[in-house]
């Protein structure tokens, strides 16, 4: 696990690329409880004006913050993790489905000595979270 | 119809207590890709410290869900939740949500406001344990799109 005297301002975490299949999908729905058909049935996404099937929001959110738990080291340190929902992310049919690819650095250390965790997450080049940030608690080290 | 603006300040009665199991940790960290074996082996999690395994940071999101029910089957707010898109989401951690956790989650409508025809909702969701210790502190923002939009 990382500590606090290893972490400066500016330190950019190893980026991180992660792919989405609507078995994905499927998958987190029935873990998170969200059923909303526009994340599995193609003709409920197409009735309500959506590019297809698209990724839920949280589903994002989560993929996206494993940037911040894997380097952190412990899912533990991440005391405050927000995000807002941008552009969707359609999933095709297909054994390739969608690649979100994923950066994050360090913005600043708090008052309280957490370090604030700036992330940005895109598909196809456009950002899909905005003003996405951790807060992360770390150990002091020696 | 716009939404019912003296909704903003209303709470709910906290849910009936939601028991945080081993297995439904580790298939939320499956479903989003968490691999650290503190959300799987309880050995694991214990030699980190924590008391038994510990769920990933946006694990709050299933007990979150389960009370906008709440809002949705309220017939005097109205929402027509075909027109709801979620805004924004963000979690603050008093604690991580550990295995044998039994939660409550207390509703708060913090705001009803309404920007370029489309209804805004503030919801706050206080998750607790059944002795009222904090745990997680859900926001969240629902935007209900305009007849219009």
């Amino acid at each position: 696990m990382i500590t606090a005297s290893e972490v400066s301002v500016g330190d950019q975490l190893p980026p991180l690329s992660v792919r989405v299949t609507r078995a994905d999908l499927i998958r987190y729905a029935g873990a998170s409880g969200d059923f909303n058909p526009i994340h599995w049935n193609e003709r409920f996404a197409d009735e309500v004006g959506l590019p297809g099937v698209i990724a839920h929001g949280m589903l994002t959110m989560g993929l996206a913050g494993r940037i911040v738990t894997e380097w952190a080291g412990d899912p533990g340190a991440v005391v405050e993790y927000g995000v807002r929902f941008g552009r969707p992310v359609p999933v095709p049919d297909d054994a390739e489905g969608a690649l979100i690819e994923v950066t994050a650095k360090v913005a600043k250390v708090l008052e309280d000595g957490t370090f604030k965790i700036t992330v940005t997450a895109s598909f196809e080049g456009k950002s899909v979270l905005g003003g996405a940030s951790a807060r992360v608690r770390l150990p002091q080290g020696l | 119809m716009p939404l019912d603006q003296s909704f903003a300040g209303r709470s709910y009665p906290p849910s009936p207590p939601y028991e945080v199991g081993r297995e439904k940790i580790r298939e939320f960290a499956d479903a989003v890709g968490e691999a650290s074996p503190v959300h799987r082996d309880p050995e694991a999690a214990r030699a980190a410290g924590y008391k038994d395994v510990i769920a990933p940071p946006t694990f709050a999101v299933v007990l979150s869900l389960k009370v906008n029910d709440l809002l949705i089957d309220d017939p005097d707010l109205g929402l027509d939740y075909g027109r709801v898109v979620h805004g924004d989401q963000s979690f603050v951690h008093h604690r991580p949500i550990t295995a044998g956790d039994r939660l409550r989650v207390e509703l708060h409508v913090d705001g009803v406001t309404t920007r370029m025809g489309n209804d805004m909702l503030a919801l706050r969701a206080e998750i607790t344990t059944e002795d009222g210790e904090p745990v997680t502190t859900a926001k969240s923002t629902l935007v209900v799109r305009g007849e219009n939009a």
